[in-house]
């Protein structure tokens, strides 16, 4: 009896515990291949250079991380109205039949994969904006886009819980003051679920700054710094995905060092996400 | 029922372990047990789809032979023949280097064709305009004598093969604009260029179809007659490497690719039979 709770109790360690090892690995790994190269060039000449060009030698990612920028800025500018618009329609106004149904379509959007909405922004999206707007058409504003709808679940999900949370006694008592449904809303709702809020835009940020695929199709991949929202940008993720399949020497190292970049990015964001949801609790 | 538990997770946790061992055995025993030779190919991405179809071919014909082919670009590809990692390198530009102390074996030549959309009203360019565009100095159209609208390049990621040929041709020293869009596949260029009118790409001749049209080069269009003649210039060669002395099976396999058979796949493919190209220039 004793004996195979043991077991169960090992098992699951065992499997718990590969799954933090291959993440552990894959941290190694990053820093092994790329850490030399950074070292070589110095991290700031390798963060600040404003040329990309590998097969000469030149290995700048200012362009990139600055695309990476852009682009997410585009994502959260068109997400995060539309994404908590919907979250306080869902939470506070929609009849619980039309919530339920409208959540699980949103729900369904981050199920589609994201060379679905690469293809239909380069298809629909892009020759819309060549044709309207001019340039190119591949631009930041083609990959915000896309982005700010493909971070929509993301935010609209936790927003929704977080509306949830907020106890029913602040409504009711506003509520009861006179204050109107929108008042309600605005001036209890809101404040209280601030802190979420953030989160969720962290979360969604994070999403963005991640995405590969959609942006390869939509964004032209240019290495230079964009200087309009219909220019042309490359962001951190779609430089190694372009380049990988061929890359040797240090050009593969370059491309691992952007790894480590987009790395701390990340890790950055996701613990900012953490902090702000602990000031929440406090 | 609750010794149950852990005995049906082990013995889950031990099929697991005896499926991995057996999966990366398999195919090994096969290979000691009907004992076929095989070769190995790895290289250019562009090479690639070529050999593939002459290597299902030649696989019909021959009994017991296994071809394997791998991607990795040209550089990859010679630096696995030489290192002996696979028996015979793909490249798409000629050896360099080093990489000189391969044995190459020229199977075919690609022409690149610079496309614009078809809506484009020029139709020719010299060498230097080409340049001038592709490095940004060019902007717009009027400046080589079409209409006034800016110009859109379109290029391919660094490190391919096709953009090493067109940098190596026609770039010189001279950098490609950063400014340039960058597309990873000449289905990707094509596309763009077809939906574009202000747009300028460059893609194997084997992929133009009717939606992009091709424009001449020095006065000169791509074709399979003008880089026969050597009149047309952005050719690339199709390099089989080996290093010296190779076995038997890939000796056959490479006189196999250059025989009469084969050479008439690859042009109907789009490529130019090496054959029928005159040496020199």
């Amino acid at each position: 009896m004793h004996r195979s709770e043991t077991l169960v109790q090992w098992s699951l360690a065992v499997v718990a515990l590969s799954a933090i090892a291959v993440l552990a690995l894959i941290i190694i790994f990053i820093f092994k291949e790329g850490s030399p190269i950074i070292a070589r060039l110095g991290i700031a000449q390798f963060i600040t250079g404003t040329k990309w060009s590998p097969t000469r030698g030149m290995f700048g990612i200012l362009p990139m991380i600055l695309g990476s920028v852009w682009v997410t800025l585009g994502a959260l500018i068109i997400g995060v109205p539309i994404g908590l618009a919907t979250a306080i329609f869902l939470a506070e106004m929609a009849p619980s039949r039309t919530s339920q149904i409208l959540k699980s379509a949103i729900q369904l959007l981050a199920g589609i994969p994201s060379v679905v909405f690469g293809f239909i922004g380069l298809i629909i999206l892009v020759p819309l904006i060549r044709k309207w707007l001019g340039g190119p058409g591949f631009s930041v504003l083609a990959a915000g886009i896309v982005l700010g709808i493909m971070i929509l679940p993301t935010i609209v999900s936790v927003c929704y819980d977080v509306f949830k949370a907020v106890p029913q006694a602040y409504r009711e008592g506003m509520l009861a003051l006179g204050a109107t449904r929108w008042q309600t809303i605005r001036m209890v709702v809101l404040p209280a679920a601030r802190p979420g809020i953030i989160a969720a835009v962290i979360l969604g940020m994070g999403r963005a700054v991640g995405e590969t695929m959609a942006v390869i199709m939509v964004a032209g991949n240019a290495t230079k710094i964009p200087i309009s929202p219909l220019a042309p940008v490359r962001t951190l993720t779609s430089n190694i995905a372009l380049e990988m399949g061929y890359a040797v020497g240090e050009h593969r190292e370059a491309l691992f060092a952007t790894g480590i970049v987009l790395f701390v990015i990340i890790a950055l964001l996701n613990t900012l996400a953490r902090l702000v949801a602990r000031v929440e609790k406090v | 029922m609750k010794r149950f538990i852990p005995l049906a997770l082990g013995a889950i946790i031990l099929f697991a372990i005896l499926a991995a061992i057996h999966s990366l055995r398999a195919p090994a025993r096969r290979d000691e047990n009907h004992a076929p030779a095989s070769i190995t190919l790895a290289g250019s991405t562009s090479v690639q789809p070529f050999a593939e179809i002459l290597a299902d071919e030649y696989m019909n014909e021959v009994e017991n032979i296994i071809i394997n082919i791998q991607g990795g670009g040209s550089s990859a590809g010679a630096r696995s023949a030489l290192s002996g990692v696979a028996e015979v390198g793909m490249l798409s530009r000629e050896l360099q280097g080093d990489e000189k102390t391969l044995v190459p074996t020229y199977i075919a030549y690609d022409a690149i064709a610079l496309v614009v959309h078809t809506s484009n009203p020029s139709r020719n360019l010299d060498i230097a305009e080409v340049q001038g565009i592709f490095a940004g100095k060019t902007t717009d159209w009027s400046e080589v004598g079409g209409e006034t609208r800016k110009i859109h390049v379109v290029t391919r990621e660094e490190g391919s093969g096709t953009r090493g040929a067109f940098d190596q041709i026609i770039m010189g020293t001279v950098e490609v604009t950063p400014g340039a869009i960058v597309q990873d596949s000449n289905g990707a260029v094509r596309e763009i260029v077809a939906g574009d009118p202000s747009a300028i790409g460059y893609l194997s001749l084997g992929l133009v179809d009717k939606r992009v049209k091709a424009i001449a080069v020095s006065g000169v269009l791509p074709s399979i007659a003008t880089v026969a003649n050597n009149t047309y210039k952005l050719v690339r060669p199709m390099i089989l490497a080996t290093r010296e002395g190779p076995r038997k099976e890939v000796r056959d396999f490479i006189s196999y690719c250059l025989s009469e058979k084969a050479q008439a796949m690859l042009a109907k493919e789009g490529l130019v039979p090496v054959t029928s190209v005159t040496p020199g220039g």
